[in-house]
């Protein structure tokens, strides 16, 4: 099917993001101590240092740190007005057993409410993030809260394990007129691409070494943001900022100049170097540090990507209402700031990876 | 027997060809092949293949193959001599030609490896080894050449560093090969930055993982020139054997195997190393190459390499090898790389070599290594006619 024939994601009534809120462990694992630990100090880094969860974090815990401050930014909402929970995770604490009840709860939204675990990998939360714009554009729910949280796993030893890391960004949608920024329209690319995956009862993914990378997340993000772009009629220049799901440093950079984006559009959200890939949070927490800068009137594209494969490409545009929404909670760069270095021992007592 | 020449070539570009499955690999290497030659049957179809039970989940090529490429009905198998499957299946096909019992014969190499993980790939590559004595124990195939370069090093006072002119010289000549997984050139200075693999075999002492299919078509030469504006005689065809186990062997730094091979190939062929324009050699490892121009009677015991440092291996060299990039930059598909190394033998000779052309070159070898020396098949092509 040609692209301009794809029909985009629109909602029949416009909506937007009326609160976010990013949270960030404390505890930073520098990428140098995966290396010292097993490369002897000799290999590359893909990024400085990662957020590392302390011991009594988990995702729902972090989901609740990110839900009120989306319900602090978004001022008097009526809980009971909120009809849907969604947690995108590859780090759900239990295999049976929602993570979205407890957050729900936790926030006051129980119990005439919607509650459920997202999965597609990186991108469950963009997905999630997607239904509520249906579920709100629809008339079906006043509010949604749509977040995407991960304490991420990686194999002791693995690629991965410089940059698996932990945090993430809740948003909740709602009516345009309340909104921050409003969407504009959507549009996901998916195939089944086998890059990335973690099979039941195994504690850590395996990936495709090299074929997660152009096959899997340059395929599917160009894919989805060339449609969007298109079907818009938009170039890249149409924005102020960019943000693409970022499993290292170097994959959104070049996604982006592939693209027709500029280091200057997506320097703002590109945290990997400073916190590493947050998986389900990655793309949205990177959204909400441009949220925390941008000012009225400037548009936001941001291009997500799960493994197994797809991308959703979100276009936004920024409302006046950003200005005063800015401030009422911690800015996502406070979260970063909010560093305490451990080493690697540290980091495999906090993470629980040895097994007694 | 009969004389017999090769009439087309074809291949597909070295590389990861994720979105290709292995028997549309190899079709595309034989419409391409046969296109070349200006045939649309065959008698027979010999497959080089090593890997594909093991990573692609596939074996009984040679009727699979034959099937997709339109020929259904005719003789066809797989030949597996590990590394050196490409040119063993050249040599049935020489053979079966040779002798009488076909007059066309397409030879195809085909290896899909990057569908695995690189480490599935070593465990794979490793079956080529002794299993008993060395893939039991856990070393696979850059150990082995690894310990056969230590050894190298030690005897003949060699540094590390003196090897980057082997990959230097391949990655120069890959530039310009359209079909090659490298076009980009290294420096010695990058030689030197290389991440290690297996001390001392670095990165760029290294062929890469890769996925490849490549084609020659066989025929009589008394008809050669009927069918083919350039076709190439096979001047001589021949195989030679060693130990598995390096430990087996006399001298770890003498690939018996190779000095069997090539000798029998030149007493064939008439020729002897000075007649030779251009070697392609099995550069797997760059020790593989500095051990192979000793062999073949290029260089004394410890001086393959001193060839590669006084820069007689390039292009205008007294021993061309990888003239097209060669395993280290073409790309090593396992069982492909034999054919791949005959079609680039068969452009040189057809003077279609482009900005690697070797001046004048008429008599080429082509030298396909199975494990660590045990299967050595070498062939002497030499052009039919002048350009």
């Amino acid at each position: 099917m040609p692209v301009s024939d794809v029909e985009l994601l629109k909602p029949d009534r416009p909506v937007g993001i009326v609160g976010y809120g990013a949270y960030v462990p404390r505890y930073r694992l520098p990428a140098s101590e995966v290396d010292r630990i097993w490369m002897g100090g000799q290999g590359g880094t893909p990024v400085k240092e990662k957020s590392v969860p302390g011991p009594d974090e988990d995702v729902v815990t972090m989901s609740i740190e990110a839900a009120r401050n989306a319900l602090a930014r978004a001022g008097h909402v009526d809980t009971r007005h909120i009809r849907a929970v969604w947690v995108g995770s590859e780090s759900h604490p239990y295999a049976v057993k929602p993570t979205s009840t407890i957050v729900a709860e936790a926030i006051g939204v129980t119990p005439y409410t919607q509650a459920a675990d997202w999965e597609f990998a990186c991108k469950a939360a963009t997905e999630a993030l997607q239904a509520a714009i249906g579920f709100t554009g629809s008339g079906m729910a006043r509010y949604v809260l749509a977040i995407g949280m991960d304490t991420a796993q990686a194999r002791p030893g693995d690629a991965l394990e410089y940059t698996a890391s932990a945090g993430g960004a809740a948003y909740l949608v709602g009516p345009a007129e309340e909104a921050l920024a409003v969407f504009e329209a959507s549009l996901s690319y998916v195939t089944d691409t086998p890059d990335f995956w973690r099979r039941a009862y195994q504690r850590y993914p395996s990936h495709g070494g090299r074929f997660t990378g152009e096959p899997a997340y340059f395929k599917h993000i160009t894919g989805a943001a060339h449609g969007l772009l298109e079907a818009l009629g938009r170039k890249p220049s149409d924005y102020a900022y960019a943000v693409f799901h970022q499993p290292n440093v170097k994959f959104p950079q070049t996604v982006a100049k592939g693209l027709g984006f500029t280091p200057e559009q997506i320097k703002p959200g590109l945290l990997a170097n400073e916190i590493g890939n947050t998986y389900a949070g990655s793309s949205l927490i990177g959204l909400a540090a441009v949220l925390d800068l941008a000012r009225p009137g400037e548009r936001i594209f941001l291009g997500s990507y799960g493994s197994g494969a797809g991308s959703d490409a979100i276009s936004l545009y920024v409302t006046d209402a950003i200005l005063e929404r800015q401030q009422r909670a911690l800015a996502t760069r406070d979260y970063i700031a909010r560093r305490v270095p451990i080493d690697y021992a540290t980091y495999v007592r906090f993470t629980r990876k040895l097994r007694t | 027997m009969r004389d017999v020449a090769i009439i087309g070539v074809g291949q597909t570009a070295v590389g990861e060809h994720w979105d290709v499955s292995l028997r549309h690999l190899a079709l595309q290497a034989v419409q391409a092949g046969m296109a070349d030659a200006g045939v649309t049957r065959a008698d027979a179809l010999y497959v080089g293949n090593m890997l594909s039970g093991e990573l692609a989940g596939q074996e009984h090529l040679g009727a699979l193959i034959a099937d997709f490429a339109g020929l259904r009905g005719i003789e066809a198998f797989k030949v597996e001599a590990a590394c050196g499957s490409g040119a063993a299946a050249l040599r049935m096909g020489y053979v079966t030609v040779a002798g009488g019992l076909a007059d066309v014969v397409v030879v195809v190499g085909v290896e899909k490896m990057t569908d695995a993980s690189s480490a599935d790939a070593t465990m794979a590559l490793a079956l080529a080894a002794d299993g008993d004595y060395e893939a039991a124990q856990g070393v696979s195939f850059v150990a082995i050449n690894a310990l056969l370069m230590r050894r190298y090093m030690y005897e003949h006072g060699y540094s590390h560093q003196d090897f980057a002119a082997f990959a230097v010289n391949a990655h120069r000549n890959a530039q310009h090969n359209p079909h090659a997984m490298f076009h980009y050139p290294v420096t010695a200075e990058q030689f030197a930055r290389a991440p290690m693999v297996c001390d001392p075999v670095n990165l760029l002492d290294s062929s890469p993982i890769c996925d490849g299919a490549a084609v020659v078509v066989l025929a009589p030469a008394e008809v050669a020139r009927t069918l083919s504006p350039a076709p190439v005689r096979i001047a001589a065809s021949a195989v030679g054997t060693d130990t598995l186990a390096v430990h087996d062997r006399r001298d770890l730094l003498v690939l018996e195997g190779a000095i069997v091979s090539t000798h029998r190939a030149y007493k064939q062929a008439g020729i002897g190393p000075q007649d030779v324009d251009l070697f392609e050699l099995h550069d797997a490892f760059s020790i593989m190459a500095a051990l192979s121009l000793e062999a073949a009677g290029f260089a004394t015991r410890g001086q393959g390499l001193r060839l590669a440092l006084e820069g007689e291996i390039g292009i205008e060299g007294r021993v061309p090898v990888a003239t097209m990039g060669g395993l280290k930059a073409r790309g090593h598909p396992a069982g492909a790389t034999g054919v791949y190394q005959a079609v680039e033998v068969v452009q040189q000779l057809r003077g279609l070599a482009g900005a690697n052309q070797v001046p004048g070159a008429r008599i080429g070898v082509a030298q396909n290594i199975g494990g660590s020396g045990a299967t050595v098949v070498t062939h002497v092509l030499e052009r039919m006619v002048d350009w």
